[in-house]
């Protein structure tokens, strides 16, 4: 079931859903954190013509570990954000292994602001394997620049789609990851707790990760299953990293078609959906009440 | 002693594991406790103020005006969506301990006269954690507010979002926020409470937006877990860290409020944020 109800335009067909994979969920999260995987920033400067950095949140500092900006999207200005996860050591030094600290999320939330003046859509691409945990992030409210975030994001005045092309890690993952569209690649993993967190926690045994990463249903096609995604994009053959060539048109197919699809969409509209989207999200049992 | 402060007839204050149940022990000064007293203080802990954490139906009983309580989707209750290792018998085991059906208990009630929607995590259900049916409960209380116009409480204690049921507890921070949203588009009060420990996916979505935050003394606030913290910054961190007084002192929520002027402190905020009485608000 798709979770996105917004109609497929005649200009684009959506390609068949890939197959089934023969990894398992282990190899996966593997693959989704390959140092050579193409990384957020990656998908940006590829994809975002004439790209320009904007910098700082107003209220503390820049922050490294989030990439945000302007620039055009075939035809279409767009604001773009996504996480600043390095490629080697020093990169990721440099970037803090693109785990965003409260100001990141503020300097996101300030670029959608932006988009949402000019109605120019959000792209959000999504890769990190959570929020900083920091002694100084708690303390500038990490949890709060999370929260508003994710507030503002399902009620920005403007489209917004979310590309998941890594790891999509929890909360740090949603700050960034509300929208009309969401969709995600082939070998990426979105999930509530990382794989060792789980295993820690509920068998007290970081080495037990493997047998987490099958419990939490934290592939694509779990995430299709259970209503949380809109879209898997193919990736080549062993991965987007084989030939990220390939992987980059293969997302810029997905976005031309889904932006398209919400583009003509009256924002009212859009907003009411994109509402009952993530108020369908769950499932439960219900007996006639009792009080 | 305010009328309020008398154990209300409809939900009676649970006795839990105390020796003999006629003492408790202060986890914090290891005073004992005539059990009778510590209800009579509301569970506070008359030798040092320790706040005793307070099941949901508790909290409902010592905030609200006697019997003024409806309870909302009692009959909601969790599945097991992704077939998660011993998930059915960990919620057998919160249903049995606790003799409610989920973690969250909402309803509609008055607070001093004013008409409210409220909600109240139990942390004694599997931690208070967050998943679908917790996130559905506190949408929809968002919901009626909305509805009927009336303002929303929300108390938490929660050790945040539900690892079984995976990333759809992680979809309830959005779903509740987004709700949440929409009180605040309508111009209608969101109190947001929170009690002893508040952390996780809860303090990442509905617990951080409210108009006022209010906490109580000593709880624990938090995002990410002290343990995690430590390991990844590799210094032990100070005994007062994500308490309710480091998160004031840091600009994080707008007052500490002892549990004992929880009552008069809501009703002046509901005052002055416009809530309807109840005698107004009956049906003619």
């Amino acid at each position: 079931m798709a979770a996105n109800p917004l109609p497929t335009p005649d200009s684009g067909v959506p390609p068949p859903r890939p197959a089934a994979p023969r990894l398992s969920p282990w190899e996966i999260v593997q693959l989704a954190r390959h140092p050579q995987r193409p990384k957020a920033p990656d998908f940006i400067f590829h994809l975002v013509r004439d790209f320009t950095e904007l910098h700082g949140d107003r209220l503390f500092r820049d922050d490294p570990a989030l990439l945000a900006g302007i620039g055009w999207f075939e035809d279409q200005p767009v604001a773009v954000i996504g996480p600043y996860k390095g490629r080697d050591t020093k990169e990721n030094l440099a970037h803090n292994f693109g785990m965003p600290n409260p100001e990141g999320y503020r300097k996101a939330l300030r670029v959608m602001k932006l988009a949402e003046k000019y109605g120019y859509p959000v792209l959000s691409f999504i890769d990190t394997p959570a929020a900083f945990p920091g002694d100084e992030a708690e303390e500038r409210g990490q949890a709060q620049a999370i929260a508003q975030n994710i507030m503002e994001m399902s009620t920005l005045h403007t489209p917004i789609l979310v590309v998941i092309t890594g790891e999509g890690g929890s909360g740090g993952a949603l700050a960034m990851g509300v929208g009309d569209a969401v969709l995600m690649l082939q070998y990426a993993i979105y999930t509530v707790i990382p794989p060792e967190g789980c295993a820690a926690i509920l068998w007290r045994d970081v080495s037990r990760a493997k047998e987490a990463a099958e419990a939490l249903r934290l592939t694509a096609w779990d995430l299709t299953g259970l209503g949380i995604i809109d879209e898997i994009i193919p990736e080549p053959e062993g991965g987007a990293h084989q030939d990220p060539d390939a992987a980059t048109a293969a997302v810029r197919e997905a976005l031309g078609r889904h932006l398209q699809a919400v583009k003509d969409v009256p924002i009212d509209r859009l907003l009411d959906l994109r509402y009952e989207k993530y108020r369908r999200m769950g499932r439960q049992m219900e007996s006639l009440a009792r009080g | 002693m305010s009328p309020w402060l008398r154990k209300p007839k409809y939900a009676a204050l649970q006795r839990r594991e105390m020796p003999g149940g006629l003492w408790a022990k202060c986890p914090r000064c290891k005073n004992l406790i005539y059990q009778k007293e510590l209800e009579r203080n509301l569970q506070v802990c008359p030798k040092c103020g320790y706040h005793h954490r307070l099941s949901a139906t508790d909290r409902i009983a010592v905030t609200l005006d006697p019997g003024s309580f409806v309870e909302f989707d009692a009959g909601l209750t969790s599945v097991d969506p992704l077939g998660f290792t011993d998930y059915p018998e960990k919620l057998e085991e919160a249903r049995r301990r606790t003799g409610r059906a989920e973690a969250a208990f909402t309803g509609m009630g008055a607070l001093d006269g004013f008409r409210t929607i409220v909600a109240a995590l139990d942390f004694f259900f599997m931690g208070g954690s967050m998943g679908s049916v917790v996130g559905e409960k506190v949408a929809r209380a968002a919901e009626r507010a909305l509805e009927q116009r009336l303002p929303l409480i929300i108390f938490s204690a929660s050790g945040g979002a539900r690892m079984q049921e995976g990333a759809l507890s992680l979809m309830q921070l959005a779903k509740t926020s987004a709700a949440v949203a929409r009180l605040h588009a309508e111009r209608l009060p969101y109190i947001s409470v929170m009690c002893d420990p508040t952390t996780g996916g809860v303090t990442a979505s509905f617990a951080f937006l409210g108009d006022v935050i209010l906490a109580e003394p000593g709880a624990l606030i938090g995002f990410a877990g002290r343990r995690v913290i430590e390991q990844t910054i590799g210094r032990r961190l100070p005994e007062d860290f994500q308490t309710a007084e480091f998160c004031r002192e840091h600009g994080l929520i707008d007052m500490i409020v002892p549990r004992d002027q929880l009552r008069p402190q809501l009703s002046r905020l509901l005052r002055f944020f416009g809530a309807p009485r109840v005698a107004l608000e009956e049906p003619a």
